[in-house]
């Protein structure tokens, strides 16, 4: 181990335990092991990450149309129904003059589950293709996306309380759309996609990807 | 000194024991791989606790009242997946009960349990269980998330009723400040580091790379 080209874990033999960080000798190269630790089951990589990461991706991007084009609200006042998709709710807050309220809504739940959608995409290509561009802002892309996931599920709180508290029949009441089981569909999915994704697959050299069949 | 992977690109390198305070970043990508804490047990133990009280108060109290036309409406955490549920979207009200109540409860009971019984290492084995649990439902515990969904909740309706926050709104508030505490002082590491292994073996002070995965 010299300093001008440390190794990393799996070049050295070593796999790292994904639960407790433990770092553990393999049994063999074929099938690591249990963490001698916390009796998790060790993995080189994250299993099947590129599949399981493209196939949750998606069906994230599948469900983002019904999201968008369907709507989050019904509210029904004194006979009349109105419907609002999530775009909707943006411009209303935004009409109601509350631009912050309503920037935050845009970003949360239409800029935020998009640019996960392409940032992981983007990852996953460059993996496939071997050639990592820039290592260093690519980890920074993935840190960004898995910490900034769960802010998307903001627009299925708004429903949810929207819904639970305008009851008042038979005056006004309204109701939860068809749109937010396929919005809250898309943030779950793209949480989990980021789960799947293993970072340490945008610094692998092209011998580990090999060995690891990743 | 301890040498570890870094779980983000995988270079092994060596961590020197770090003054509290310190904080340890990976050589190649500037994750962060281990922090010195003043009181990594207590300290988040007490913070858990009251965190525990908070969450307790913010749901079993109105979060907030709503009255117009002089009717009077109130809801509580629960109550806002109730009501999903009640009208016909199952699956959504699954997922807020969910990310709102039960990942953040039992995000809390978890680290509550792992700390009391990490005092006295070596901790058994099920507290390790335990951690990964918590560990698994951390980011799905989403009280911060659902503050600010009430904040543009209460924008949207305030202008068809007079809303009034309840207890529970201020004790939900105080919920998100202690959890974000607690996590910013608790010591994973530290943690694991005191609990009994799987192969029976008590935890070394200085844990190396020599041990052995056990086949099953």
């Amino acid at each position: 181990m010299t300093a001008a080209a440390a190794p990393s874990a799996a070049e050295a033999g070593l796999v790292s335990c994904r639960t407790c960080h433990q770092l553990t000798r393999p049994v063999s190269r074929a099938s690591p092991g249990y963490c001698p630790r916390c009796g998790a089951a060790l993995a080189w990589r994250r299993h099947h990450s590129i599949q399981y990461t493209w196939a949750l991706v998606i069906a994230a991007a599948i469900f983002y149309i019904p999201a968008n084009a369907l709507p989050v609200l019904t509210t029904t006042a004194l006979g009349s129904t109105e419907s609002d998709t999530i775009m909707g709710g943006v411009i209303f807050l935004y009409t109601s003059g509350s631009w912050p309220l309503a920037l935050i809504v845009l970003v949360a739940s239409v800029m935020i589950p998009l640019g996960k959608l392409v940032v992981l995409a983007y990852l996953l290509i460059q993996v496939q293709r071997g050639a990592v561009k820039n290592k260093h802002d690519s980890t920074r892309m993935y840190r960004l996306v898995e910490f900034i996931g769960r802010w998307s599920m903001l627009d299925v709180f708004v429903d949810a309380f929207v819904v639970a508290l305008v009851q008042l029949q038979p005056l006004m009441s309204v109701e939860p759309g068809a749109g937010v089981i396929f919005f809250m569909a898309v943030v779950v999915l793209t949480m989990l996609a980021a789960q799947t994704f293993d970072p340490r697959l945008l610094w692998d050299t092209a011998s580990e990807r090999q060995a690891f069949g990743a | 000194m301890e040498t570890v992977a870094c779980p983000d690109c995988d270079l092994l390198q060596q961590i020197p024991p770090l003054p509290p305070g310190g904080k340890a970043r990976c050589a190649r990508c500037g994750e962060t791989l281990a922090q010195g804490r003043v009181d990594p047990i207590d300290l988040p133990l007490a913070l858990t606790i009251a965190a525990a009280i908070a969450f307790i108060v913010a749901n079993t109290t109105p979060l907030m009242g709503l009255s117009a036309v002089g009717r009077e409406a109130s809801t509580t955490i629960s109550g806002g997946a109730l009501q999903m549920w009640q009208q016909g979207s199952q699956i959504t009200a699954l997922a807020v009960a969910f990310c709102a109540v039960i990942a953040p409860g039992g995000h809390l009971l978890f680290l509550l349990t792992v700390l009391i019984a990490v005092r006295r290492p070596p901790a058994p084995r099920w507290v390790g269980e335990m951690l990964r649990s918590a560990h698994f439902l951390e980011p799905w515990s989403m009280t911060e998330v659902m503050m600010l969904g009430i904040l543009v909740a209460l924008f949207k309706i305030a202008q068809l009723a007079t809303v009034l926050p309840g207890i529970g709104m201020y004790a939900a508030g105080a919920f998100v400040f202690l959890l974000g505490a607690v996590l910013v002082t608790f010591d994973v590491h530290e943690v694991w580091a005191r609990i009994e292994w799987i192969d029976g073996k008590v935890p070394a002070p200085t844990p190396d790379a020599s041990a052995t995965g056990i086949a099953r």
